[in-house]
């Protein structure tokens, strides 16, 4: 059920999220999401794609170290109180996030997307299928 | 069970060899005077005629010969004979300053190619063996040195020189390569680029390494050891005194051998000049008993290193050099604090990384700073932040720990500390003192 996400160690110099996304780019490959974690002296650049083999090959290809994570994709829907609603699923069954961010979403209409790196993913997307959230498998990222 | 290529000197008693050593020496030192201007007046201003060194214990008594004499004469200005009779010359690369300059006769050739091939033979190699030389062939001491010990052993020798390490794999499989000739950071390089190319240890026939000419780690060797699949030993040499093979590893694999019938080693205090006795740490001086068209006397190596003379399991006699700790040279003060590279290069490896890295020392404030850039690997990598910086505070305190010193950590991308394929550039020092 859950997505992989594709990790990726950038050096903290200028330029080089530039250099990374060159090489996506120059593959024809689309993120979904992306997120950076930044801290002194390196940062983790995250993103979700739609096919992940290949963008960890020409990652790898190109010199980049990259790890797959497993990463929970929650539909919200888009009003006050959504988000909210799916924390509270995570309260209730004591799951721990370790980080979150949204999808970009270029068709932001009643629906968002949001991405959670949780301490138990399993036990995440039982407890948010019981309570009737829309959880977004591999198959489906393309249709972010 | 262990092999000699020249048993009878490689385990004569202590007797033997300092029967040779006596008389080589008083020939040794008639000949540098008799041949060699500067020597003689070297001894002069000393007050020491050739009459004084009766023996190894006269040692002490003849001037110590420094790399700036080696300057001073540059290029012909110690050579012994006259140079119709030298048939060869190697030479440093010359990164530390001037390049420094060894000459050989016939005969200088041939008993150098007697020391490389005792090494080889010391690592397992018989006539059956296929001997990949990697090492530079060149002005370099190291390509030619071994190629020359590995015919007189009569391997089947392949000359490949450094570079192009695909090709270096395509020749160790399809010439069945057992024994690989090259520096440390060159064997670990090779294991990089099989691993990226999916290969595993198996995939190759090699079996030994003989790996020098430059300082590496304990842990560098398990490293090496296990990527290729091999046993790695250790080779010893300076241009000045021949190149490879001065000392070498047998399967103990416990500290080098000196070629005693060629060199007598000593230890002293690299402050004083004073000769410690074995088992002191302290700067190698090498005297070449026999070299005719180079003969140095009391040569200071700067390598800090310890002489050992307990019995070895492989039957040698030579006495045995712990793995320098490093040149002189190579040694940085920080902060008051004398930090080897290698030191750095433990440290690394003891948590899991690899032995790519760079230090580099400045000065800002009139204070040091030193920062070591350290590749991140696959294995070392996480998606989680905190485990990163909590692996990267480890270092910095197996680093204080080990240096006495604070160091900056950071983490740069693979592959991207430059990697020359010959000896790896570890230091930058932007201080201007």
């Amino acid at each position: 059920m859950s997505v992989k996400q594709v990790s990726i160690f950038i050096e903290d110099k200028p330029g080089k999220m530039d250099e990374m996304t060159t090489v996506l780019a120059a593959n024809n490959i689309n993120m979904r999401a992306i997120s950076v974690a930044q801290t002194d002296g390196f940062g983790i650049a995250r993103i979700i794609v739609d096919d992940v083999y290949e963008a960890t090959t020409v990652l790898k290809d190109a010199g980049y170290v990259n790890k797959l994570t497993h990463v929970v994709i929650v539909e919200i829907p888009n009003v006050p109180g959504g988000l909210n609603k799916v924390l509270k699923v995570f309260t209730e069954a004591n799951i721990n996030i370790k980080y979150m961010y949204a999808v970009s979403g270029a068709n932001v209409s009643e629906q968002v997307y949001m991405i959670f790196r949780v301490d138990d993913y399993k036990a995440a997307e039982t407890e948010l299928a019981k309570a009737g959230l829309r959880v977004i498998t591999e198959d489906q990222v393309p249709e972010l | 069970m262990e092999r000699y290529y020249q048993e009878e000197i490689e385990c004569a008693p202590r007797e033997k060899i300092l029967e040779i050593q006596n008389k080589k020496i008083v020939e040794q030192v008639k000949h540098a005077w008799d041949n060699v201007p500067y020597y003689r007046k070297k001894m002069e201003e000393k007050g020491v005629t050739p009459e004084d060194i009766k023996g190894i214990e006269d040692l002490h008594k003849r001037p110590f010969l420094k790399k700036s004499d080696l300057r001073d004469t540059y290029p012909t200005g110690l050579v012994g004979v006259p140079l119709k009779d030298v048939v060869r010359i190697h030479s440093t690369s010359g990164t530390t300053g001037k390049r420094v300059m060894g000459f050989y006769t016939k005969e200088d050739l041939d008993l150098w190619e007697d020391c490389c091939a005792r090494a080889l033979t010391a690592a397992g190699a018989t006539d059956e063996d296929v001997v990949q030389v990697s090492y530079g062939y060149g002005l370099f001491t190291g390509g030619f040195g071994l190629h020359g010990g590995s015919q007189k052993v009569g391997c089947l020798t392949i000359p490949m020189s450094s570079g192009n390490t695909e090709r270096q794999i395509m020749f160790i499989q399809d010439l069945k390569a057992t024994i690989l000739c090259c520096t440390p950071s060159y064997a670990a390089y090779l294991g990089e680029t099989m691993k990226e190319m999916g290969m595993s240890p198996e995939d190759i026939p090699l079996k030994a390494g003989i790996l020098g000419a430059e300082a590496w780690s304990e842990e560098m060797r398990q490293d090496i050891e296990k990527t290729l699949g091999i046993k790695a030993y250790d080779i010893y040499g300076l241009t000045e005194l021949s190149g490879p093979g001065v000392a070498y590893e047998c399967s103990a694999q416990t500290g080098m051998h000196i070629n005693e019938d060629h060199f007598v080693a000593e230890i002293i205090d690299p402050n004083t000049g004073e000769v410690l006795p074995d088992g002191t740490k302290g700067e190698l001086v090498f005297t070449a008993l026999d070299r005719k068209a180079f003969p140095l006397l009391r040569y200071r190596t700067r390598d800090i290193c310890v002489l050992s003379r307990e019995k070895c399991p492989c039957g040698r006699t030579h006495v045995k050099m712990a793995k320098p700790m490093g040149r002189s040279d190579d040694m940085l003060i920080i902060r008051g604090v004398n930090v080897f590279p290698s030191q750095i290069e433990t440290v690394l490896l003891n948590n899991g990384y690899q032995a790519n890295y760079q230090i580099i020392v400045d000065r800002k404030n009139n204070t040091d700073s030193l920062d070591v850039h350290v590749e991140m690997t696959p294995e070392m990598f996480t998606d989680d932040v905190n485990e990163i910086t909590k692996r990267q505070a480890d270092l910095v305190a197996g680093m204080k720990n080990m240096l006495g010193i604070k160091a900056k950590v950071t983490l740069v991308a693979p592959k991207s500390i430059e990697r020359s394929e010959g000896k790896a550039v570890r230091v930058i020092d932007k201080r201007k003192i």
